[in-house]
């Protein structure tokens, strides 16, 4: 948990964020049919989808170790990285959508990816509709711990391995070529993983910040 | 071997306490038989709907749509018909892995027989267009399966929380789609009558989803129940 608070991580990722930002937009690019120059949308839109796995699955770890220790604690932890995911999930689902109107012609076009990740968003809407739903607070952890344990590996199915076996138009996807194994050249290499990584840290950086919060007002309200 | 002979036990209770009463079963099956009535009348509005030429993708889908609401409707059931002294006696002479073992035992029975059931009712109403009746009905059993698996656990969750109905919907919506996308498209296959192998992989996940539904209720259950 020292890493937390440490400050180096977080100039180096507001560092490289901003570095991911110009280069993105000002280094060369293949040209491909189609795509042409909204391949850059993938500097943006696919590191949203890291960083939501990222805090998603530091969720998913803390309502397991709350399961365990039944530490208030650890349900601040599991429902702000939550909330922080949701938050890279709409940001990513908003990316994809403009990148769809420009390359399949509409921003909603009932594609297996666009709908499992609807869907997938409605799992954690969900998530957050049970906990306002209970008073109690250890009832609420508890519980909405259990549901966030059984929601994660649907999650997983609905995003990753649902979309795979049908006709999806997206890359990466029924049989249509990734990025990564046709058409990225080294040009795009040298800004697509810093991004992922700094992305990455950035939804820790906001879960972390927004625990920290929940965590003085939980300690207000509790009783000395 | 004791969580056997509870689950036994248990599920004796269930079955014998459905006997009695026959209220989920007769409730659900007037519900499936009405619902298929009102669909029956309200499609047959339009003159020759029964040979328009999008009657076989309608037939299945409006089955499984069914079926689904029958499903969050007898499953519901299966932890908030319970009062909660009941549940604290079972709690004290029981683990909690037999009790939600049994419950999903008791479920699949249920949901099984009402299953078939519906699907008999429904082809005596809606003309009958399947090209491969045993291969639909086995789907329409593995689909009955994997709702009570997954519906006895997210019940559970939702008898805790407080409120029944609304909540048991909003929770389940998003686990059952795939699973339901995965049988409606099963089940097209069964309904043209195609080659079966070409469905054995999604038949493979429906029956992984299963395994891994029942080994986390069997994890999960025992955090959930102790308040």
């Amino acid at each position: 948990m020292k890493f937390i608070y440490q400050t180096w991580w977080k100039v180096l990722t507001v560092l490289v964020i901003l570095y991911t930002l110009f280069a993105g937009l000002l280094l060369g690019v293949p040209r491909l049919p189609i795509m042409h120059e909204t391949i850059r949308n993938v500097y943006f839109h696919v590191p949203m989808w890291m960083a939501m796995f990222t805090v998603f699955t530091i969720s998913v770890v803390y309502s397991i170790k709350y399961l365990i220790s039944g530490k208030p604690e650890h349900d601040l932890v599991a429902v702000e990285c939550a909330n922080t995911g949701v938050f890279f999930f709409v940001v990513g689902l908003v990316t994809g959508m403009m990148w769809a109107k420009y390359t399949w012609g509409e921003y909603w076009s009932n594609d297996p990816k666009q709908n499992s990740a609807a869907i997938a968003f409605l799992l954690y809407c969900a998530y957050l509709v049970l906990r306002n739903s209970i008073d109690e607070e250890q009832k609420r952890a508890k519980i909405s711990a259990v549901y966030n344990i059984f929601a994660f590996p649907v999650m997983v199915v609905l995003i990753m391995i649902l979309p795979r076996m049908t006709d999806s138009l997206h890359p990466g996807n029924g049989g249509n070529p990734a990025f990564g194994k046709l058409d990225l050249d080294n040009r795009m290499r040298v800004v697509l993983y810093p991004a992922f990584i700094a992305w990455c840290f950035m939804g820790v950086w906001i879960a972390s910040i927004r625990y920290r919060i929940s965590l003085i007002e939980y300690k207000k309200n509790a009783i000395d | 071997m004791q969580v056997l002979s509870q689950t036994k036990h248990l599920l004796k209770k269930e079955i014998l306490l459905e006997w009695r009463s026959k209220y989920a079963f007769n409730g659900v099956l007037l519900y499936i038989v009405s619902t298929v009535f009102v669909c029956y009348i309200a499609f047959n509005l339009s003159a020759g709907f029964t040979h328009s030429q999008g009657y076989p993708v309608v037939w299945n889908v409006l089955f499984w749509i069914i079926m689904l609401f029958a499903a969050v409707n007898a499953m519901s059931k299966s932890f908030l018909q319970e009062s909660k002294s009941r549940l604290l006696y079972y709690y004290s002479i029981a683990s909690p892995q037999a009790i939600i073992l049994s419950k999903i035992i008791y479920n699949i029975l249920l949901m099984s027989l009402l299953s078939v059931l519906a699907l008999l009712v429904y082809m005596l109403f809606f003309t009958n267009t399947l090209g491969d009746p045993f291969y639909y009905f086995l789907v329409v059993l593995l689909g009955s399966i994997s709702f009570a698996t997954v519906f006895t656990m997210i019940s559970a969750i939702a008898a805790k929380a407080g409120n029944g109905g609304t909540l048991m919907a909003i929770l389940s919506f998003p686990v059952i789609i795939p699973v339901i996308l995965l049988l409606i498209r099963t089940s097209k296959v069964a309904m043209d009558g195609l080659e079966r192998g070409s469905t054995y992989g999604n038949i493979g996940i429906l029956c992984a989803i299963n395994v891994i539904v029942v080994g986390a209720s069997l994890i999960l259950f025992p955090y959930l129940w102790q308040d």
